[in-house]
């Protein structure tokens, strides 16, 4: 099989278009089949079962958020190690590559001990 | 011209297993969690072991009313069981289950991996805030904690393979593979398939849905067909994550005897199994022990693994 590099990612494309085909199908068909009768009751938002009270975009303490911060770092650095991943035993690489990593390494526990110290675990 | 069809082909084949996979999995978690927790219920419709409950379920939801709140943002609470669903499919093109048996073999297949299933929890987080629902929104902020804690362990043990393998196309990696890679990534797959049920929202780890606490969560307002897709993107996921263990750390279709194929399956069968059978174990994390696991536990243990896979890679040559 050789659909070449563009070939197979029209593939991936393909399986998609069929996904996106399967949702809409699913609708369509439920639509054919199910009843429409709204009324006010049935619109209103149901949270609990309890009429709601206020607003449903409640405001809500976001925590955490000192970890969001080290993942978006990490996460961006983690893509890099992917392409590094498929080189770095390659002969005359080796031993600068292997304390590439642990420098790599370092950094990110570093990223945990800080938000460890900031007792950003802590539940306050 | 016959290229294309031998493409058709094997999409066809994962279309088909991404449909039928899932609600057997499904199946197999009434039933499982039935007779571990002596549930009635499930083993009633039908008369034998409530063979029917899945059919019955299907008819329901196929001809129940939708009702879309009032309150809902109504484009972005229609189009997350979507976002939710699809990307479960799409990864499915890059995993083999069988030499030459795979979609597509896409050269980056790993990090395609990876973010495409990203993706799928965005699904979670869109109906949480759409629905215009208190309890909805905290379901869809956890999710996104969640997400943000979980993505970097997952991440680092998948290119931990990457590493020991040398490459990141999946058939690839089940190429290379060796039974000694069983204790030598151990860690790893731990790592992976915990932080993998942690991204999918499975007990113990689905504090985002807690029932006891906010309902649903971000499926509270949903009803009919649109929840019926949540429902198959929960499955689905769980044969995805089981079929990206298989393959990452339990050697694909390698195994004795049977034909490779047969192997996978029996693999993702398996995992499946384990998948049910934490849910049953083990009750809910709560919100601070999740974090502290993701960042206390699992990312140091990535961390570990990396640095033992560089050095076994780099000393033994």
């Amino acid at each position: 099989m050789s659909l070449g590099y563009l070939g197979s990612y029209a593939a991936v494309l393909a399986l998609f278009v069929v996904g996106v085909a399967i949702v809409a199908g699913a609708l369509f068909a439920n639509r054919m089949l199910r009843p429409t009768r709204p009324t006010p009751d049935k619109l209103a938002t149901y949270e609990c079962g309890v009429d709601p009270v206020g607003e449903g975009w409640a405001q809500s303490q976001v925590r955490y958020y000192v970890f969001t911060y080290l993942y978006v770092i990490f996460a961006v650095d983690a893509v890099f190690l992917f392409p590094w991943a498929t080189v770095f035993a390659a002969p005359g690489f080796g031993m600068t590559t292997l304390v590439e990593m642990f420098v790599f390494l370092g950094f990110i526990a570093l990223g945990i001990l800080y938000g460890w110290r900031k007792r950003v675990l802590t539940w306050a | 011209m016959a290229v294309v069809l031998d493409v058709a082909v094997r999409l066809a084949v994962i279309v088909a297993a991404f449909l039928v996979l899932p609600l057997i999995a499904g199946q197999a978690e009434h039933k499982v969690m039935a007779h571990m927790q002596a549930r009635l219920g499930p083993m009633r419709a039908g008369g034998f072991h409530g063979w029917a409950q899945l059919i019955a379920d299907g008819v329901k939801f196929a001809q129940k009313e939708e009702v879309v709140p009032a309150a809902a943002d109504r484009r972005v609470f229609a189009l997350a069981p979507a976002v939710a669903l699809i990307p479960y499919l799409v990864v499915l093109v890059v995993v083999p289950v069988g030499p030459g048996l795979v979609g597509v073999d896409l050269d980056a297949g790993l990090f395609f991996v990876l973010a495409v299933m990203g993706i799928g929890v965005l699904g979670s987080i869109m109906a949480g805030w759409a629905s215009g629902n208190k309890y909805s929104v905290l379901g869809g902020i956890r999710s996104a904690a969640q997400l943000v804690s979980y993505e970097l362990p997952l991440v680092l043990a998948a290119s931990s393979v990457a590493m020991a393998a040398g490459t990141l196309s999946l058939p690839g990696i089940v190429e290379a593979w060796r039974w000694w890679w069983l204790p030598w990534q151990a860690i790893g797959a731990v790592v992976f398939f915990t932080a993998g049920l942690a991204e999918l929202r499975r007990p113990p780890f689905d504090m985002p849905i807690a029932e006891s606490e906010i309902i649903m969560g971000p499926m509270t307002e949903y009803t009919g067909m649109r929840f019926a897709l949540f429902m198959l993107a929960e499955y689905a996921g769980i044969i995805v994550l089981s079929a990206l263990t298989t393959v990452l750390f339990l050697g694909g279709w390698h195994g004795p005897l049977l034909p490779g194929p047969v192997w996978t399956l029996l693999k993702v069968a398996a995992l499946v199994f384990v998948v049910i059978w934490v849910r049953v174990s083990y009750p809910r994390l709560r919100e601070d022990q999740l974090q502290r696991l993701a960042w206390v536990g699992l990312v140091p243990l990535a961390l570990v693994q990396l640095a033992l896979t560089g050095i076994v890679r780099v000393l033994a040559g």
